[in-house]
């Protein structure tokens, strides 16, 4: 008759010491994936739109964004419609790649829009993005 | 003679609380990441005070007025909803049809962009902005 009075012995513990590991391996995902809002400007509401494409390469993009009270800010400042072509123009000479998002509230009068396109054209920054939020 | 017994240390380093400082730091970069891209309607915009001429039948004009009416050529005003097939039409007819979009001052930026966007959905690749009479 076999002996069957001998109990496999069984480990309690759950083993902690590759936690760390698998830890730090989670948190260099996360830091090499997080892309912090670099530019904010309160109470601009985007339109929504389908045909839309997603811009990669943030370092070339460059942020003008117009109110629905009809004001101008280049990145987060204020600007004067004027003084668009001169920032842009300098922007060009910097980064010859430039894109430009516009970021406009869905209130905006397009004729003011229109007088900043202008003003880019003069800048010769020709790459633009309207930016909207996807439909639906 | 009173002998100092030398005190033992434990040449360990603690690695118990490593997990959590590391989840801490988890924590702290899942809520900050945002997975929000840029993204939007990308246009060429024409170098400044390029002007071509371009054949009467290769335009198709489309207007969009203050209240987000829509008109095309001058002639037919069409919803919205049915523009995208009305330029699919004309571009099957004409491949070089360039679209000329204006808007006028006082029309908002979002009917703006929505006939852009179904400009786009239609698949009309020269689009040219027309900038609104003071």
């Amino acid at each position: 008759m076999p002996d069957f009075s001998r109990k496999a012995s069984v480990s309690e513990s759950i083993p902690t010491s590759s936690m760390a590991d698998i830890a730090f391996l989670l948190l260099i995902f996360f830091m090499v994936t997080t892309v912090f809002v670099r530019y904010r400007v309160t109470g601009i509401v985007l339109p929504k739109a389908e045909k839309i494409e997603e811009l990669k390469k943030r370092r070339m993009i460059s942020y003008l964004w117009v109110s629905a009270d009809r004001r101008i800010y280049i990145d987060d400042k204020l600007a004067e419609l004027n003084q668009v072509s001169r920032i842009f123009y300098d922007r060009r000479v910097q980064e010859p790649r430039t894109i430009v998002s516009m970021k406009c509230d869905f209130r905006a009068p397009y004729g003011l829009v229109s007088r900043v396109l202008e003003q880019l054209r003069e800048a010769d920054a020709l790459r633009v993005n309207f930016a909207t939020d996807k439909k639906g | 003679m009173d002998v100092k017994r030398r005190q033992k240390s434990n040449p360990e380093i603690p690695t118990s609380s490593m997990a959590d400082i590391a989840f801490l730091l988890i924590v702290f970069f899942l809520v900050t990441t945002t997975m929000n891209q840029d993204k939007g309607i990308g246009m060429q915009l024409p170098p400044a005070g390029e002007s071509k001429k371009i054949q009467k039948k290769n335009i198709c004009n489309i207007w969009v007025n203050e209240s987000g009416q829509i008109l095309i050529n001058l002639e037919d005003e069409v919803p919205l909803s049915q523009l995208r097939a009305n330029i699919q039409q004309r571009l099957a007819v004409n491949t070089k049809l360039i679209v000329s979009l204006k808007a006028s001052e006082e029309t908002p930026y979002d009917s703006f962009i929505n006939v852009l966007d179904e400009l786009k959905l239609a698949g009309a690749d020269k689009i040219s902005l027309a900038s609104p009479e003071q």
